[in-house]
């Protein structure tokens, strides 16, 4: 469940920096839709986050320790908004590229997510 | 800072000097991203494990409170903060090629990594090719 969700999430975390690296390059700001991307990245960054406290509270333990788990869910569930409230105090194609840039660290954080959990 | 003193570095208040415009908004957020890894990271080992890597961890320590500033000074902007920032970025960069080629030469001393272990490679080789955008960007903003 928890591997599917990872996966999941950083598949669509890469899309989403295509998309907005798309956007940049096109000389675009990010649009409504981008942040509707946005969101739903997020919000599996927010499943993500719950169903891994779900499955300590049950008592399962991440190969590599619970505090460095709890500390990358809490950085993967940050990682998309922060950047895309950076994207709405920019609003040039740099806007585009730092969420771009977001969904890069989100994979990034999601592969060593993986890795915390399965060993 | 007194209201003559800010006079004196921008000229008028409120007309401080931004460096978050433009591509300086990719640079905070590497930035960003770079001083919460950094930070979290020594904090965890330096609180569980310290004897293990005392060397390695502090090193990541530093580099954690070297990116706070750079991040800290491209957010408040200014003259004075570009010239810190610039400062900090160069010391950032004789830092990273000193640790990489430290760790590449003599690895017993690092039993654990830090944050710029082998120039950074842990981290997609950021650390090495963050302070050279950075210095290229605090240079430009100079004359814009």
């Amino acid at each position: 469940m928890l591997d599917a969700l990872t996966i999941a999430t950083g598949v669509a975390a890469l899309a989403l920096a295509a998309w907005c690296g798309f956007a940049a390059y096109r000389d675009q700001r990010t649009m409504d839709w981008h942040f509707l991307g946005m969101a739903v990245v997020s919000l599996l960054a927010v499943v993500q986050l719950v169903v891994g406290i779900v499955q300590l509270a049950r008592g399962e333990k991440p190969a590599q320790g619970t505090a460095i788990f709890v500390a990358y869910l809490l950085g993967a569930f940050a990682c998309v908004p922060a950047a895309g409230f950076m994207s709405l105090a920019e609003r040039s194609r740099w806007g585009s590229l730092t969420v771009s840039a977001g969904g890069v660290v989100l994979a990034v954080l999601e592969v060593r997510l993986f890795d915390i959990w399965g060993g | 800072m007194t209201a003559t003193d800010r006079t004196a570095e921008e000229g008028a208040p409120g007309t401080r000097r931004k460096l978050i415009a433009g591509p300086g908004i990719l640079l905070v957020w590497l930035y960003g991203v770079m001083v919460v890894g950094a930070v979290s990271r020594s904090v965890f080992q330096i609180a569980t494990d310290f004897d293990r890597a005392p060397l390695a961890y502090s090193l990541s320590a530093l580099a954690g409170v070297v990116y706070g500033f750079i991040t800290y000074s491209l957010v408040r902007g200014g003259d004075r903060a570009r010239r810190a920032a610039l400062v900090c970025c160069a010391a950032e960069l004789v830092g990273v090629l000193i640790v990489g080629t430290w760790t590449l030469l003599e690895p017993s001393a690092f039993p654990d990594t830090t944050v710029w272990s082998d120039y950074g490679r842990g981290y997609l080789f950021i650390p090495v090719l963050l302070p050279v955008t950075g210095m290229l960007w605090l240079r430009r903003a100079r004359t814009a």
